[in-house]
């Protein structure tokens, strides 16, 4: 009856299955219990398609690996289901009438197979003549046709059911790009970004507030953050820049390294003694060239 | 069906491996193609250090990912970390395994033909479908296992991305199905033998083409990596050969649904219209067909470079509305147009040319109708309009900005236009500008 392939690749994929469905059960996180699921589907669908049940193999692929456990992975990944579910009953009798409900079904299920009588097998060859998904097809749109149409509304029904439940009346305007934009403009603040910290300034250090072209500092370039922490540096005053300029001058000069002894001496005269919290690490910061570069590259 | 009966154990290997091989190679190519021509597009050389043309520049970068150094993040769940590009690379090789490349060819040196396709199976298009679906496995899975904000952010992006513009890839490539009445590669393309299928089904090649756009996360749907917002998104994290396998598994993808694109509606290896009756079909034989394979799939990848270098990227909530709202329904709605149109020539004796004509009068009818339904005004317009109605002047500076008359409304005139033309007045007493301003002009004629 088996193929020797069919049972190499049988007992190549079933032990690995059987392991994948332990580690659902035994998986601490949810997401890595998600991919034995995913696993087993996968194995699965080769299974089908090994019994020359290509058209259910590649389905199964497609809706179930591929739409559903993407959805739950989706769900658990935003949601995170570590946190254990309250077990505490929201509608009363619920699990009792949920016990009853699964018995009914179970004894109707039981009762129709085992009184079913099945027709003789007509045999691979002759359901698969006009390919498989053909073949299928007469099948589910011919003789099945009732029953498709009942699932169908079915899974329609439980999709309104869930937009239903989850749908929530806006009780605010929506607040979208425009009525953000107008807000900006009635608010009166500005409209354009807020300029970069030290851009007209001598330096482009996170702390030294840019100048605006008079000269002055804007307060509003250095982060907020750094404002509060009283982590913010004077902008170079005017006796500084002399110095600065002869400083740059001598970094220049093609002697070797002068970097650090520009920081030695830039730092004390730079940095006005208010700020006790400053730990200036790299005051004269070059950072040209950033770690990461594969983006421009592309 | 493609006829396979020829072909053994080592036919196969051979095929898969120069599949394999033409996949790397067009990789390669692919990035120095898009980054040549969006260069050329923005008017810059692009690269041109590396080899002829800076061809070798993108081996460069690869043999650069390769030696850089590979970083594990420590939030990062090792194990899914590790599989997460491998599932996005592995899926994105599967599909070429049903792409017919060509008709019987004879191998050289030897008496064997075989088909141009390494296999071929009634389900081979779903088969295409289900390698894409379990493919962003490897995009969420990497977005996810980073433990970091951006990357689960692009991952969460992605995966509703890639499901609801998968509905309406799938939708399109339905009709294909219906008209062709197979689900097999080989068949399809045995169907276009009159005509491309993008002639009668054009509007789902549109379709197509726009969600395989969104499918290969490629601008402007490239939000799951969108760098202005998520750095870049599921593979901020990714270092060194992972990255690059990210990389590899885009750029595949890319060519994946190029091909698919091009076997589906543009007759796959057939040659086109005035080539293909050449002597008798003499290059739709042999290897010729490969060459115009190729060419119709590099045509979708200039496609996917010239749409990248030209529109900017959508916002996430006008992209999913335009996915679920547009797409899905304009799906739906083709649909059953092909299939009410296929049932009637199928089920009852219908000429082809009845069709057409009553199509064509529906179609007319319905853009007359179109023409008599009023536009709806948006609101802001109408209020606008209304303004403008009242003899109230317009106060650009109302809000405390300058701002533009809206449509209706009116500038007041300028005060300095009164001015200018009182200087005008002024100044053209003596005469003096206006006549040297027509003596040049009139010697610039006589030039």
């Amino acid at each position: 009856m088996v193929s020797g392939g069919e049972a190499v690749l049988f007992w190549c994929v079933a032990p690995l299955m059987v392991l994948a469905a332990l580690g659902l059960v035994f998986a601490r996180k949810a997401v890595h219990a998600t991919l034995c699921v995913v696993f087993v589907m996968i194995c699965l669908a080769v299974l089908y398609v090994a019994q020359e049940a290509p058209f259910l193999g590649i389905v199964q692929v497609v809706v179930y690996t591929g739409a559903v456990m993407m959805l739950f992975l989706f769900v658990i990944m935003l949601v995170g289901v570590d946190a254990s579910d309250s077990l505490v009953e929201t509608i009363k009798g619920q699990r009792l009438a949920g016990w009853l409900f699964g018995l009914g079904l179970g004894a109707v299920l039981v009762g129709v197979i085992t009184r079913v009588a099945f027709p003789e097998g007509v045999g691979l060859a002759a359901a698969n003549a006009e390919t498989n998904p053909v073949g299928l097809a007469r099948i589910l749109f011919s003789d099945f046709v009732f029953d498709l149409e009942v699932v169908g509304i079915l899974l329609v029904t439980a999709a309104l059911a869930a937009l239903t439940l989850t749908h929530k009346a806006r009780l605010t305007p929506r607040v979208g790009q425009k009525e953000m934009a107008d807000a900006r403009v009635l608010g009166g603040k500005s409209l354009v970004p807020l300029p970069a910290p030290g851009v007209y300034a001598q330096r482009n250090a996170m702390d030294v507030p840019a100048l605006d072209p008079h000269g002055q500092p804007i307060e509003a370039s250095v982060s907020r953050v750094l404002r509060v922490r009283g982590q913010e540096r004077g902008a170079p005053l005017e006796n500084e820049l002399p110095i600065l300029t002869e400083l740059k001058q001598s970094t220049q000069t093609p002697t070797g390294p002068v970097r650090p002894a520009v920081e030695r001496l830039v730092e004390p005269q730079a940095e006005p003694p208010v700020e006790p919290l400053v730990e200036p690490q790299a005051p004269l910061p070059a950072q040209e060239q950033s770690p990461r570069t594969t983006e421009e590259e592309r | 069906m493609v006829d396979f009966s020829n072909d053994t154990f080592w036919t196969y290997l051979v095929k898969a491996v120069l599949i394999l091989v033409f996949l790397l190679t067009s990789v390669l190519l692919a990035i120095w193609f898009e980054r040549k021509v969006v260069a050329r597009m923005q008017v810059r050389p692009g690269p041109n250090v590396h080899g002829p043309f800076g061809l070798l520049q993108s081996l460069a970068d690869a043999m650069k990912l390769l030696l850089k150094e590979d970083i594990t993040v420590k939030a990062a769940d090792k194990f899914v970390y590790l599989i997460a590009p491998m599932i996005a690379v592995f899926c994105s090789l599967l599909t070429f395994a049903v792409i017919p490349l060509g008709p019987q060819v004879r191998i050289p040196f030897t008496d064997i033909t075989t088909p141009a396709q390494l296999t071929d199976f009634p389900v081979a298009v779903l088969y295409i479908l289900a390698c894409a679906s379990v493919g962003v496995y490897g995009i969420i899975l990497g977005g996810w296992a980073s433990g970091s904000t951006y990357p689960l952010l692009g991952a969460v992006r992605s995966t509703a991305q890639v499901i609801s513009y998968e509905l309406a890839m799938g939708l399109s490539l339905v009709s294909v199905f219906i008209v062709v009445g197979s689900m097999s590669t080989g068949e399809i393309v045995a169907g276009q033998t009159d005509y491309w299928l993008i002639l009668p089904l054009f509007p789902a090649f549109l379709i197509y083409v726009i969600s395989m756009i969104g499918e290969t996360n490629r601008l402007p749907f490239d939000l799951p990596e969108a760098e202005g917002e998520l750095v870049s998104g599921y593979m901020t994290e990714y270092s060194s050969m992972k990255f690059a396998w990210f990389f590899l598994a885009e750029y595949i993808n890319m060519i994946n649904v190029s091909a698919v694109a091009t076997t589906l509606f543009l007759g796959g290896w057939r040659a086109p219209w005035p080539i293909s009756s050449i002597n008798d079909g003499m290059f739709n034989e042999g290897w010729w067909p490969i060459a115009w394979f190729l060419v119709k799939m590099w045509m979708f990848m200039f496609l996917f470079v010239w749409v990248r270098g030209t529109v900017l990227r959508l916002r996430y909530d006008q992209f999913m509305r335009f996915g679920w709202k547009v797409l899905i329904p304009f799906a739906l709605g083709w649909i059953v147009c092909v299939s009410i149109i296929r049932g009637l020539r199928e089920f009852h004796d219908v000429n082809l040319q009845t069709v057409g004509v009553v199509i064509f009068a529906v179609a007319i009818v319905v853009i007359v109708v179109l023409r008599f339904i009023p536009e709806k005004a948006p609101a802001g317009a109408a209020g606008a309009a209304g303004a403008a109605g009242s003899d109230e002047a317009f106060d650009a500076f109302a809000a405390g900005y300058p701002v533009p008359p809206l449509p209706g409304q009116k500038l007041p005139p300028s005060p300095r236009a009164e001015r200018r033309a009182r200087a005008a007045i002024g100044a053209g007493a003596p005469g003096t500008p206006s006549s040297t301003d027509t003596s040049t002009t009139g010697k610039d004629d006589d030039e």
